[in-house]
């Protein structure tokens, strides 16, 4: 059976926080955030993408410092700065991707860095074996503690991690995402497990872009809206259209420079497109002049589905039309030779070559056109990167400068103007606008819609709301490896788009 | 509109004069020279001509090789066979004169050697994508395990009167056919490396593989190329040494990949990839040939030699370092 508040159920929160404001260089994460968990309940934190859930997980881990506000355990002031010092606290989290170490057994990730010792100092093995058992059959995990790491499911990892957070004695445990990768069948025991710590009396902080899971295991809620702390109250208030107006619910202070667009012929056809584990029969078409837009939650396959158009990653079905051409990517080199080009969302893994300078990384897929027979023009080269990189504004010392000097959104810059210098067909622009400051948020919006004016067909994967919406003629919203829905004109609204990826009919 | 808004950004801040100046290769240069007149003062053998052209054979071989290898290790890549292969083809051209084949087909056979084993080489690298270092250590063992295995304790000894002509040849006065190889290979490599796109492509290989790759260069197909390119270099540089001993027994050219790779480490190509110049590796192949060829002089023994080489290039490659730490 689940009860709604355990037995253990308390009034005073074990852990607060209060007017929490974390800054990064361009980003305000959060702005004076309050939050408050209560022994023996389940409190879901929920919020969109970039809503500042992350960062507050990484405050309670003692990752990171937050710039003003206090926490407050059994309503004393305390300072986390170090993940030990917030595990003495008795905080502890199981993370998204969680950090354990396939090499070693299971009980030594149970208790790697406080393991039980000899009286010479050296680690009692047998002790420690013996209370990683016991840890893992008060959780109702048969495992064997002696089992190497690598040899176990993700479920089975996952148990493993959530014993290590009890063996610190944990009295508030944190879980971001927990069942991302599981089956139904592990959900339905990490919901068991839940129950069984909040029987415990432990005070759980529940993250999830689920709804139906919230409303099953979750007491009370709190919703955080761009870093701001939104409302906060009791599940059993509340309805599920009540959490989604509170999480996309907001005043329109940006000014999306969206022009009407000339939409055009097809530029782009893909069918049938599907791939082993990341998407499912994907289906759409783009036009000339068009921004189409691509909202999901993180994790539902829309950056897969692009890198494959890009020729990154080889669909195992499907094929795409070109203009009049019919075919499958197998390379990049294809892709932008056909006129696709892709910026990545991971700039410094994927986007800028840092270490060569800003001219060379525009030219990078130009050079067919720049040089003479195979051999470098370097004139042509600076004039081809002074043209694109004066048109998106770039800011920089000079054009031989180190583009991992620059800063992120200048970097943007520079990869947008490497495509655009090879006259593409179609651009994707996948979360173009993360992480960087909003001068260079505006001056790439402007030039999305002047290159959509021009005729270009562009596909925007985003995760804010806002920018989908505000920069989009038609959007497709993408749950878990499929098209969910698509919408244009009215249908536009930041709760369709949120009820679709989240799968509320 | 945002078109042409942006200010003008100029297109260089130090001239390209000035960079050199402060380069890598300046200081070789300042090294190489100041051991030319510290040869010249200590032996009155040093600036004999014909001493200095019998020295030039301390690195000819090795440096034609470097070439291939700083490309190869500009990209990320290494490849620790090149003296096995150079063992397998002096193995094949022993063979081939044994049984009586002419000078040219003794050339196909040792350059095609060399192409085939890049050839393996790059294809278990780039198409299966395994790691050079392993790859090539485990062919380093075969293609010579393969020389062993044909030759056992014997060796060739019987190769055609011409094709003494590659490692004993002279093409003017004391300029031997060698150097005339290892000339023209610097020529080629450094236009090949600095001049055209396949050399761009290479340095953006080494920076960052995987934005190269989403910059949409072949990136699997630069690096077989280059492994390629290293095999051939190995052919023409097996011509070059079993012409010159007229001999191939298994054990020829052991220790060559170390020494190459020394030369192009002290050459100022990082190990970790993605920069370094043909100049500087020229340079350091003639401060390696002035190092052993003073030492030689003064009849200092080997096994000091190579400490002292030793010491020579961890003391050049930690200069820089302890430089940049000390100013802070």
């Amino acid at each position: 059976m689940l009860a709604r508040t355990g037995a253990a159920g308390g009034t005073e929160p074990v852990l607060s926080l209060r007017g929490i404001v974390k800054t990064f260089p361009g980003v305000r994460a959060l702005g004076g955030v309050q939050l408050d968990l209560y022994p023996g309940q389940v409190t879901a934190l929920v919020g969109e993408n970039g809503a500042g859930k992350s960062t507050i997980v990484k405050i309670l881990t003692g990752i990171y410092q937050p710039d003003e506000g206090q926490i407050l355990v059994d309503g004393a002031p305390v300072h986390f700065p170090t993940a030990q010092a917030a595990g003495h606290s008795g905080v502890t989290a199981i993370h998204q991707e969680t950090v354990l170490f396939d090499e070693l057994t299971v009980a030594e990730n149970i208790f790697i860095g406080h393991a039980p010792r000899t009286r010479f100092g050296l680690i009692d093995r047998k002790a420690m074996r013996d209370r990683a058992g016991a840890i893992l059959r008060s959780i109702g995990a048969d495992l064997n503690p002696m089992v190497r790491l690598k040899d176990l499911s993700i479920a089975s990892r996952h148990l493993v991690a959530i014993a290590r957070a009890l063996s610190i004695d944990a009295r508030v445990v944190i879980m971001d995402e927990p069942t991302a990768a599981l089956s139904h069948k592990e959900i339905a025991e990490l919901y068991e497990l839940v129950e069984k710590l909040k029987s415990q009396g432990k005070a759980i902080l529940f993250i999830s872009h689920k709804f139906d899971e919230i409303f099953r295991i979750a007491d009370r809620w709190t919703v955080f809206r761009d870093g701001q702390f939104v409302g906060e109250g009791l599940m059993a208030d509340v309805k599920e259209a009540e959490l989604v107006r509170l999480m996309v619910g907001r005043s329109v202070d940006q000014i999306y420079p969206k022009r009407p667009a000339q939409i055009g012929a097809p530029a782009l056809t893909v069918v049938g497109y599907c791939h082993p584990t990341e998407f499912e029969n994907i289906n759409f078409t783009l036009h000339q002049g068009e921004i189409l837009g691509f909202y999901g939650l993180v994790g539902a396959g829309r950056s897969e589905v692009m890198q494959s158009l890009f020729g990154i990653t080889r669909p195992s079905r499907g094929a795409c039309r070109i203009g009049d051409d019919v075919r499958v990517i197998r390379s990049t080199a294809q892709a932008v030779h056909a006129g696709i080009v892709y910026v990545p969302e991971d700039r410094g893994k994927q986007g800028a070559v840092k270490g060569l300078p800003i001219f060379q990384n525009v030219t990078l897929p130009s050079l067919a056109r720049t040089s003479r027979a195979g051999f470098l023009r370097l004139a042509e080269e600076f004039s081809l990167a002074r043209d694109y990189t004066q048109r998106l504004d770039l800011r920089a010392a000079s054009l031989d400068q180190d583009v991992g000097l620059l800063s992120g959104g200048n970097q943007q810059k520079v990869v947008i103007a490497k495509w655009l210098a090879t006259k593409p067909r179609v651009i994707i622009l996948d979360e173009p606008t993360k992480g960087i400051d909003i001068g260079s948020k505006a001056a790439v919006h402007d030039f999305m819609s002047e290159l959509a004016g021009q005729g270009l067909a562009v596909i925007m994967v985003s995760s804010e709301i806002p920018e989908v919406l505000g920069m989009s003629d038609r959007v497709i919203v993408m749950r878990e490896g499929r098209i969910a829905a698509e919408y244009t004109g009215d249908e536009m609204t930041p709760e369709n788009l949120v009820r679709a990826a989240v799968g509320i009919n | 509109m945002t078109t042409a808004t942006g200010r003008q950004i100029p297109d260089r801040l130090t001239s390209p004069l000035s960079r050199a100046l402060k380069s890598w290769e300046a200081l070789l240069l300042v090294v190489a020279v100041a051991i030319f007149i510290a040869n010249s003062l200590a032996s009155p053998y040093f600036l004999d001509p014909w001493n200095l052209s019998d020295a030039s054979f301390n690195f000819t071989e090795k440096a034609m090789i470097a070439f291939a290898m700083a490309m190869l290790i500009i990209a990320g890549e290494i490849d620790l066979s090149v003296g096995s292969i150079i063992a397998l083809a002096s193995t094949v051209m022993g063979a081939a004169a044994a049984a009586g084949m002419g000078t040219p087909a003794l050339v196909v056979l040792g350059l095609g050697t060399g192409l085939v084993c890049g050839a393996f080489n790059g294809l278990l690298v780039a198409r299966f994508g395994l790691p050079s270092i392993v790859v090539t250590i485990g062919t380093m063992s075969l293609f010579r395990g393969i020389s062993y295995i044909a030759l056992g304790d014997g060796a060739y000894t019987t190769y055609p009167d011409s094709f003494a002509w590659f490692g004993q040849g002279y093409v003017w006065w004391v300029i031997t056919v060698e150097l005339v190889i290892f000339a023209l290979a610097a020529l080629a490599f450094g236009i090949l490396l600095h001049r055209t796109n396949f050399g761009r492509m290479v340095y953006a290989i080494g920076n960052n593989a995987t934005a190269a790759r989403f910059s949409g260069i072949r990136v699997e197909k630069i690096r077989f190329i280059l492994f390629l390119l290293t095999g051939l270099m190995s052919g023409i540089a097996s011509i070059c040494l079993t012409s010159r001993l007229g001999s191939t027994r298994p054990s020829i050219a052991s220790g060559f990949e170390l020494e190459v790779v020394t030369i192009v480490v002290l050459g100022g190509v990082s190990i970790l990839g993605g920069s370094g110049s043909i100049a500087g590796v020229v340079l350091a192949a003639l401060v390696m040939g002035l190092v052993t060829f003073g030492l030689g002089l003064l009849n200092v023994p080997g096994i000091v030699m190579s400490i002292i080489m030793g010491l020579l290039l961890i003391s050049v490659i930690a200069l820089p370092r302890l430089w940049t730490m000390l100013r802070k």
